[in-house]
């Protein structure tokens, strides 16, 4: 399961994909400024991990960072004023002003509002 | 139904030309853009941390830190003493390393790191774990079957060498100091750290090469 590195081999990147990165950084960011706990973070984690797991998630990275993600969303409704309903509405919009910006232009969050 | 198909059309077509993001992306999305609204994260502080732990944080901070331990008896001194302090000199100090402890090996102990509960890692002086640290199988194999994991990366552990496993938590996270190589004698921390590997500080990796 395990490999040694090889050395010649090149450089994995750091993420996978952008998102990933801003799941660790948003978190790190909230620990760092207060919003909730290191132990927090690492437990609601932990508990995120767990559930995948016997969900039967595969093992990997992907996985791993929705967990992590997963985890994010729950710290920020329970620690913060935000609720779930906030986070959905949200997305609605971001998936509205998506669909409705053509090609080429940035995507700006008030064309998803009605 | 004319009506119906020609909005399924439509709608289909906004989907194709949209390059609508993956849902984890948009939950990303939505997070920080509300997080950003109420002042709980700043978007210029996100973008620099990724581009720091993109680009810049790496485990290279860890292997000087380990060149210095091996060329400086003082220092190595104080990080077994302090890691959290000691690592100071270098401005690596961060929010995972208030706590650092370094493990030290010997001819007749090998140390070995992993988190159980998550990936816990002291990502300011190694950077991003790699990606089978925060695999379930490594945080679960790690501490039940320590040296059959450490035959599959390549180490084989001779039966009288024993094994330390730290089990990391979101307060105390730790670095493995790996024994310096023969053949590498008056050499200079920098040409040192070049030949200290991530996983021999996580401990997945034992003999080094004097070689560089």
């Amino acid at each position: 399961m395990f490999r040694p590195d090889d050395p010649l081999a090149p450089r994995d990147s750091v993420f996978d994909e952008a998102w990933q990165a801003q799941v660790l950084a948003m978190a790190d960011t909230m620990v760092r400024g207060g919003v909730f706990t290191a132990t927090a973070w690492a437990e609601t984690l932990g508990a995120e991990l767990r559930r995948a797991e016997a969900l039967g998630q595969p093992d990997t990275t992907q996985t791993y960072y929705e967990a992590a993600l997963g985890a994010l969303e729950a710290l920020t409704t329970g620690t913060t004023d935000l609720t779930e309903t906030d986070l959905s509405t949200r997305k609605a919009e971001w998936t509205r002003a998506y669909e409705r910006t053509p090609h080429g232009q940035p995507v700006i969050l008030d064309r998803g509002r009605d | 139904m004319t009506s119906f198909d020609t909005e399924k059309a439509a709608d289909l077509h906004r989907h194709l030309h949209s390059h609508l993001p993956s849902d984890p992306a948009l939950r990303v999305k939505t997070l920080e853009s509300l997080a950003v609204e109420k002042g709980l994260v700043a978007s210029e502080t996100i973008d620099a941390w990724v581009e720091a732990y993109s680009e810049q944080i790496g485990p290279k901070r860890g292997a000087r830190v380990v060149a210095r331990a091996w060329r400086d008896p003082d220092f190595r001194a104080r990080l077994l003493d302090n890691a959290g302090d000691a690592i100071k000199e270098f401005g690596f100090e961060g929010s995972a390393t208030g706590h650092l402890v370094a493990v030290e090996n010997t001819d007749d102990t090998h140390n070995m790191v992993v988190c159980t509960l998550c990936s816990c890692y002291p990502f300011s002086i190694l950077g991003m774990s790699p990606a089978w640290y925060k695999s379930s199988e490594y945080r679960a194999r790690a501490v039940r079957e320590p040296r059959k994991v450490l035959a599959e990366f390549g180490v084989d552990l001779p039966e009288d060498v024993a094994v330390r496993v730290w089990d990391s938590t979101a307060e105390v996270r730790y670095i493995v100091i790996p024994q310096r190589p023969e053949g590498a004698d008056g050499w200079d921390e920098e040409r040192l750290a070049a030949i200290v590997t991530r996983n021999a500080m996580i401990g997945t990796d034992r003999i080094l090469k004097a070689e560089g």
